[in-house]
């Protein structure tokens, strides 16, 4: 048994709300009502509202102890492949909360809302730039959203042309998961095309399935293997000269700022993640935002509203930012004005960057990533033997050792590292997805790297150390089986319960 | 300014280990004719410029804070605690991502199962996911698991003409690949019919029946009869609530509903223009496969320790690809957090006493407005913070009269409703203390004298 395993964990287990609820408690009280009371008829009053009780300092101290047990970029490195794990900047979050942000109503009379209006149609632009399209919604409000949204508007061009026999969309193997689901969402048939032995979309395997039943192809590229596409400009010709349009799944733009614009080599569609990209931060789970940019032929079928000039003023009135409804448009695909939050917080990296530092993010980003598979690759194998772009997938393997790509993620928080991502791409056998972002110091990479070859001795000679991980953390290794079978999906007040009423 | 921490020395360094000589030599797979545009955006800003530019921004708007406020419409004012910023704001919550590594992602695990517990509760339904992007989408959700339920077979969808107009047109952006048919509120302005009006179109291709409550205009209908029509045929039915409504109200779960969702704003998420909200998503357990998003059940790690993971990972989209209910992947996670910490702040006590203040304030609104010649309220319905009234003037003629008094006025219903031009949709919250709406009554006297 290893010196580490020896180590008992003391038990860290935080009640539940409704555990630490106590009858007639509470953690705020509103002000008494200057109204007369009016009444509710009793056939529509509900008897009981069983939520937990509880004082402020109880709620505070429960959620305190519970962000103790979370790993985040603000406590350390978080190298998860396709996931742009980067820095996210405090002054984002001080403008997002700006009285004068926070407290308008997505209804209010755009006279009143000029602040926000210029700002999402001078974000618009700032996009459009960035990305050489024509037009761009801010709308979506996630990358797959995103993708719902550029896959609709695909669907609703050919049908506009009176093009109906397009249904199969062609998607890379190599493609983010979402990928085949958006077009799922949409009635699309998927037909899935190999990558070629240098991590390339195969481009026989394309031209085979190129004809008129062709909506079109979605790529991701730089590619979830984290590898620049060479052949792209005959890949985006190929998939034109049968009719159809190329989606680009933006979630890798991280590698392109100042370095390519998917608009200038044919992409028609794309969707943006601010939350990757754009540095928003990811909050467990969301918000994202999902704007999505297309090209001239395609404008007339964003979602509506965008967002425009809709009196262009004079020499003494500012122009008047309104809502502007696209002739041939999707509909919307949200409520409301998109994550205007989230927005507030990729405008301020933005013009906080400028256009030389939008070109460093990724020149770094790709440094740091280019380092770490220097460093790694005589240790674990990466098979594609290329300078990657702001990622990187090896295999975890290790000759002579059992373990798997999961145990040496697992082990990796021992040493108080984020895992990167692991399993996907599927193409890769036992694939570590590995993205440092350019947020990340030379100290950081190298003590990352440095872990990972000793865990890759560890797997040589004490195997179970790995297959046991995490030691150090507040918790093991979950029994997944248990959760499914039992479906224990919430939890109440105790039984015996009495509200203080 | 930029966030790079690295020095000279170290890049080069760094570009040593790799083999190459500087950093344009990265991007040689890059076609060189679009490599490195030159971005036409305006030069880099100091946080301190940046912070004074976007202040400029947020100046330039007028808020809920500096007018007096009665528009809702799907979006509403209410107090937030100021314990819910201060957990939102801690880094281990917002800068971390989606919890695939559960052993150390216990504190966004065990606060999303408490969301889903509380989220059942005040629904009164069995099951909830982790959240949708919005209240609209997760409408357009509740379409998908119908479609999904009975495998494409049933191919028709009753939607009530007083659901938010903003779902419904969402609802049929997400529907357009689909083959359904949307039916029941076709361009119909005939608002005044209630439920009784929707049992008349359900029949054995119903796949679902989609009604708001409170509804769109503020309205009260006990959807239990409607609930078991729906069932008689097999079909299912969806309500989209108002959740602090539901503080006081009897349940969707009472009335037999299938599905309950509604947009989670209201619970101590700020109005922020419209987003980021909450789209909350509750079922009952038999239709758990397919349910779209994110799930967390309970289970124990290797050391005995309750702990919690996602579970019935297998119906999502990383798994099931194509064939998965939704795409859903990133949802809103912090927004859930954000409603979890603010319903466990109020409490049984505090979100009753929230929701009686609103429906207290609102019927003393409606009752004064009503005495106003040339106003009435128009239903004698039941409703809860929001209720129309018929005005005597287009209701753009009399908001711009209450702007210029400093009020934001009620909804104006003709928007979407175009024979509508004349009825105004006047929401009350806590926030709104009685010499506010007594402001309101005098000016809107005012409007009907000129």
């Amino acid at each position: 048994m290893s010196e580490i395993n020896a180590v008992k964990t003391p038990i860290v287990v935080e009640p539940t709300l409704f555990e630490l609820s106590s009858p007639g408690r509470t953690g705020i009280t509103f002000p008494k009502s200057d109204v007369p009371t009016a009444k509710l008829p009793e056939s529509l009053r509900r008897n009981i509202l069983p939520i937990p009780e509880l004082a402020e300092v109880d709620v505070i101290r429960h959620y305190m102890h519970l962000s103790s047990f979370n790993y985040s970029v603000d406590g350390g490195f978080y190298p998860l492949g396709s996931c742009t794990m980067k820095y996210n900047p405090k002054i984002n979050e001080d403008i997002a909360r700006l009285p004068g942000f926070a407290n308008t109503h997505p209804l209010q009379t755009i006279e009143t809302v000029q602040g926000n209006l210029a700002l999402m149609f001078t974000m618009q632009e700032w996009l459009k730039e960035i990305s050489g399209f024509a037009a761009v919604t801010l709308q979506p409000a996630a990358g797959a959203h995103g993708e719902l949204t550029g896959v609709l508007i695909m669907r609703a061009y050919h049908q506009s042309r009176g093009d109906a026999k397009r249904v199969k969309m062609l998607i890379p193997d190599s493609a983010h998961g979402t990928n085949p689901a958006s077009s799922g969402m949409v009635g699309l048939n998927i037909v899935q095309i190999p990558s070629d032995p240098n991590g390339n979309v195969d481009l026989d395997a394309l031209k085979a399935e190129c004809d008129d039943t062709v909506v079109g192809l979605m790529l991701t590229n730089p590619n979830t293997l984290g590898l620049f596409d060479e052949h792209v400009e005959d890949v985006i010709k190929t998939i034109h000269a049968c009719g159809g349009l190329v989606y680009g799944d933006g979630a890798n733009l991280n590698a392109l700022l100042g370095i390519l614009r998917p608009g200038d080599v044919g992409i028609d569609v794309m969707h943006f993640n601010l939350h990757k990209t754009f540095s928003t931060p990811h909050g467990g789970g969301g918000p994202g935002s999902g704007p999505v940019g297309v090209t001239a032929a395609l404008e007339d079928f964003l979602p509506a509203p965008i967002i425009g000039i809709v009196d262009e003023g004079n020499e003494e009135l500012p122009p008047l930012y309104g809502y502007i409804h696209p002739a041939k448009t999707i509909g919307r695909v949200k409520a409301f004005n998109g994550h205007f939050g989230v927005i507030l917080r990729a405008f301020t990296y933005i013009a906080m960057h400028g256009p030389d530092g939008l070109r460093k993010i990724s020149e770094y980003a790709v440094l740091n990533a280019n380092y770490l598979q220097a460093r790694l690759r005589d240790t674990f194998h990466v098979p594609f033997e290329r300078i990657c772009m702001h990622e990187f997938v090896a295999e975890g393997i290790v000759k002579g050792s059992d373990v798997r790509a999961l145990d040496i993620a697992k082990r990796l928080m021992d040493y108080d590292f984020h895992p990167p991502t692991n399993y996907f791409p599927l193409i890769v056998h036992e694939a570590l997805m590995i993205e440092p972002t350019e947020t990340e110091n030379k100290d950081t990479l190298d003590a990352f790297a440095d872990a990972l070859i000793k865990i890759a001795e560890e797997a040589k000679t004490d195997p179970q150390l790995l297959h046991d991980a995490p030691h150090k953390t507040p918790f093991g290794r979950m029994d997944e089986v248990k959760a499914a079978r039992e479906l224990v999906l919430c939890c109440w007040l105790p039984e015996d319960y009495s509200s203080a009423e | 300014m930029t966030y790079i921490p690295h020095s000279p020395n170290e890049r080069d360094a760094m570009l040593e280990t790799i083999g190459v000589k500087k950093l344009d030599d990265l991007f040689k797979d890059i076609p060189a004719r679009h490599r490195f545009p030159d971005l036409n955006l305006p030069p880099t800003l100091s946080e301190m410029e940046a912070a004074a530019e976007l202040a400029g921004y947020a100046e330039a708007n007028e808020t809920t804070q500096t007018m007096v406020s009665f528009l809702g419409a799907g979006a509403y004012r209410h107090y937030i605690p100021s314990a819910v910023d201060h957990i939102l704001s801690r880094g281990e919550f917002y800068t971390a991502y989606t919890p695939y590594q559960p052993e150390i992602s216990q504190g966004t695990l065990q606060s999303i199962f408490e969301y889903q517990s509380l989220m059942t509760l005040i629904t009164g339904m069995e099951v909830s996911n982790a959240s949708h992007y919005d209240g609209a989408t997760a409408v357009a959700e509740a379409v998908n698991l119908a479609y999904a339920q009975f495998r494409g077979k049933r191919t028709k969808v009753i939607v009530s003409p007083s659901v938010h107009p903003q779902y419904r047109e969402t609802l049929r952006t997400y529907t357009q690949g689909m083959g359904l048919s949307l039916v029941g509120d076709d361009a119909r302005d005939d608002i005044d019919s209630g439920p009784k009006e929707i049992e008349t179109l359900i029949d054995e291709n119903t796949a679902l029946v989609v009604v708001q409550y409170p509804d769109f205009f503020g309205r009260i209908f006990d959807y239990t009869e409607l609930a078991a029509k729906v069932h008689q045929t097999g079909g299912l039915i969806c309500v989209a609530v108002n959740p602090t409504a539901l503080a006081i109200l009897k349940t969707p779960g009472e009335m037999g509903a299938d599905i309950v969702v509604g947009e989670g704003q209201p619970l101590g998420i700020p109005l922020s223009f419209g987003g980021p909200y909450l789209g909350f998503f509750t079922t009952l357990k038999k239709y758990i496969h397919k349910m779209a998003g994110r799930l967390v059940g309970e289970t124990v790690d290797n050391r005995g320790q309750r702990s919690y993971v996602l579970t019935l990972t297998a119906r999502e989209q990383h798994i099931k690809r194509d064939r998965a209910t939704s795409n859903i992947c990133t949802n809103q996670g912090l927004l859930a957090l954000a409603s979890a910490v603010y319903l466990s702040l109020l409490g049984q006590k505090g979100f009753k006493q929230v929701a009686e203040l609103c429906y207290n304030k609102a019927h003393y609104a409606a009752e004064q407005i009503n005495k106003i010649e040339g106003y009435s309220v128009c239903f004698d319905t039941p409703f809860f913070h929001e209720f129309s009234v018929c005005c005597p003037r287009p209701v753009s003629e009399i908001n711009e009269h209450l702007l210029e008094h400093g009020i934001m006025g009620g909804y104006e219903v003709g928007k979407d409703y175009p024979s509508l031009k004349d009825r105004m949709l006047i929401a009350v919250t806590e926030m709104n203390s009685k010499e506010e709406i007594d402001l309101l009554v005098d000016v809107l006297k005012e409007v009907n004298h000129e």
